[in-house]
């Protein structure tokens, strides 16, 4: 090496483009650790459909399925329910579903494509626990209410359309997963109509 | 003969690593205040659990099986057909219960002598960055058993992240690597628990103890023991010789050395600690629900949500808080706001004297319902909501926040006691 003075301004130049090609190398290699906490390809083939026959569901009763290993409840509704649904806007956090929390075509009143069924992810929107469907002694906890879903982890409370009654700690109504009739009696879960 | 042999050896190894020269620096010749009392025990029982921790956590990894489909049975398996696996796994399980108590105990040591002021800020940092990860390790650990309580607790803390406006879902997704809490959770946690997060918490230990030895140890009376060179007498200086990166720069006043003085006491305080832990892990090792609580004697089972869920005891004040706000977005903000507000803490305290024993009525009085709202935090966060609870709750928690804000004000101009010349003993 000679006993020139530093170059400085060479240094600096060597030093900022080291540095940036590094830099950039660095955010590169670090796509694959982080891309390998996204679901595998396993974990996106076991969120298939669920297939679920509805002719066989009671009035008033809850059928829960599995699907993407969380509870999915079909329930039906008898015509009482039906009509006690339009009474309860004013008790309701989001009676009219503002939030998207479903799909477009479950975004009426009743929040379903078939007023007589209720699908909807059993799942609170709190904290994710699984709400207790009480379908008689939902009047302990809303007077005048016969039926709905009481969350016994944090005390939330939805309606019979899976909406969120005020003053509990749950801030939106239950998902409404994506589903479609295939038949009178088949209604698959997980799709819309029209996806493959 | 024999001595010769050795004097050589250390000499061959002082030729080429400073042994004998870390050796007096951190520990012969370092100077320790004279006045510690019981209450700086916990630091070096932090240390010992670590070491438990890290010991019994190797061996149980040896017949630990983390699957999902095998998780569950295996730790049957380590209780019942491993030979003293039931032992190794108590140690471990209480040991983390036992780590959070000694921690919180050296936490507010550090409050009422007013260790995390300046010049020991990063000290504190260091600590509050232990306190964290150590969090983070004890909630990814008890997911391991897959027990229902390990699920659906982790269950409740990932969901946490959906609260975050725009990214929350997919940030929730990529935590849990699926739709739901699954094998893919499972793995990384325990990938995270024993190994990425123990290094990054020895590593903090070590940041925490050089920083801790560079400024020296705070003591009850928050008098400084390094004072400017030649203001102190002979006699307060003592016969003790210290490692000269200690005293060529300043005068050490009421000092002993660390190694053999507080060796032998720390040895003292490590005797009385093995006594309780090793009752509660021969006798209630369970901890009557709040070490091992009872649903994770079941299976984890994603459609069947236990009923009450309560975190372990060590969370439950900041559950509290989450709990007794309303709104889930501004409940995140409060929660993840009463562990963040401790790192502010030598920033907020603006009082120039330390110590408790000098300190205003008001400093008394504010620590004193700080830590009566932190305990009764602590119970309501363990025990189902009721809507009285809630109401409780949420005066606790002003308290807590209140603290701190009260500390910031009357701090500036705090009629406070005159500090001894010497340390009192």
């Amino acid at each position: 090496m000679s006993n020139e003075p530093v170059n400085s301004g060479r240094r600096k130049f060597l030093t900022l483009t080291t540095g940036v090609v590094g830099g950039v190398g660095a955010a590169a290699v670090a796509v694959p650790f982080v891309k390998s906490w996204s679901p595998s390809e396993k974990a996106k083939a076991a969120g298939a459909p669920v297939s679920v026959d509805i002719s066989k569901i009671q009035p008033g009763q809850l059928v829960r399925v599995e699907w993407r290993g969380k509870p999915v409840w079909v329930v039906s509704r008898t015509q009482k329910v039906i009509d006690e649904l339009a009474t309860l806007n004013d008790k309701l956090r989001d009676p009219d579903s503002a939030e998207p929390q479903q799909p477009e075509y479950a975004t009426n009143p009743s929040r379903s494509l078939k007023p007589e069924l209720l699908i909807a992810v059993g799942i609170c929107t709190h904290l994710g626990c699984s709400p207790t469907y009480l379908p008689d002694s939902f009047g302990e906890q809303v007077e005048g209410v016969e039926s709905g879903f009481f969350c016994p982890c944090h005390g939330s409370k939805f309606d019979m359309a899976g909406r969120v009654f005020q003053n509990v700690p749950a801030p939106l109504n239950l998902v409404i997963p994506p589903h479609y009739y295939v038949s009178d009696t088949q209604v698959l879960i997980g799709l819309d109509k029209g996806d493959a | 003969m024999l001595k010769k042999l050795v004097m050589g050896g250390i000499d061959w190894i002082d030729a080429r690593i400073p042994m004998t020269e870390t050796w007096n620096k951190h520990l012969a010749q370092y100077p320790t205040p004279v006045n510690f009392n019981f209450w700086y025990f916990f630091g070096s029982l932090a240390m010992l659990v670590l070491v438990n921790q890290i010991l019994t956590g190797i061996w149980l990894t040896m017949h630990y099986n983390p699957s999902a489909e095998g998780a569950f049975a295996s730790i049957e398996y380590i209780m019942r057909d491993v030979p003293y696996g039931w032992l190794l796994r108590y140690m471990h399980s209480t040991g983390a219960s036992a780590f959070f108590v000694v921690i919180y105990l050296h936490m507010f040591r550090g409050l009422i002598y007013g260790s995390y002021q300046k010049p020991r800020e990063l000290i504190w940092i260091f600590g509050m960055l232990i306190f964290l990860v150590l969090m983070a390790e004890a909630f990814m650990g008890y997911l391991l058993p897959w027990g229902q309580m390990s699920f659906w607790g982790a269950q409740v803390i990932i969901s946490l992240f959906g609260a975050i406006p725009f990214i929350g879902d997919d940030l929730t997704l990529w935590i849990r690597g699926d739709y739901v809490i699954s094998g893919a959770t499972l793995n990384r946690f325990f990938a995270l628990h024993v190994v990425a997060l123990p290094l990054a918490l020895v590593a903090l230990v070590f940041l925490h103890i050089v920083a801790l030895h560079e400024v020296g140890s705070n003591n009850p009376d928050g008098v400084e023991i390094k004072q400017k060179k030649g203001t102190v007498s002979e006699e307060a200086k003592g016969k003790f010789t210290f490692h000269k990166q200690y005293s060529s720069k300043k005068d050490i006043m009421d000092a002993v050395p660390f190694h053999p003085y507080f060796t032998v006491k720390d040895i003292m305080g490590v005797s009385f600690f093995l006594i309780c832990f090793a009752a509660v892990i021969f006798f209630i090792p369970e901890g009557g629900g709040f070490f091992l609580e009872p649903p994770n004697f079941e299976a984890a089972n994603g459609l069947k949500t236990p009923e009450h869920i309560a975190p372990v005891w060590y969370y439950t004040p900041y559950y509290a808080i989450l709990r007794a706000i309303p709104d889930k977005l501004i409940g995140v903000v409060f929660f993840g706001g009463s562990i963040a507000i401790l790192f502010l803490l030598p920033w907020l305290d603006r009082c120039k004297v330390k110590s408790i024993r000098y300190r205003s009525l008001a400093h008394k009085i504010n620590i004193t319902q700080f830590t009566i709202c932190f305990i009764v935090l602590g119970y309501l966060g363990a025990v189902a909501a009721t809507p009285l609870y809630t109401i409780i709750a949420q005066i606790a928690s002003v308290g807590y926040f209140g603290f701190f804000i009260a500390l910031f004000i009357y701090s500036k101009n705090e009629k406070t006691k005159p500090l001894p010349t010497r340390l009192t003993h």
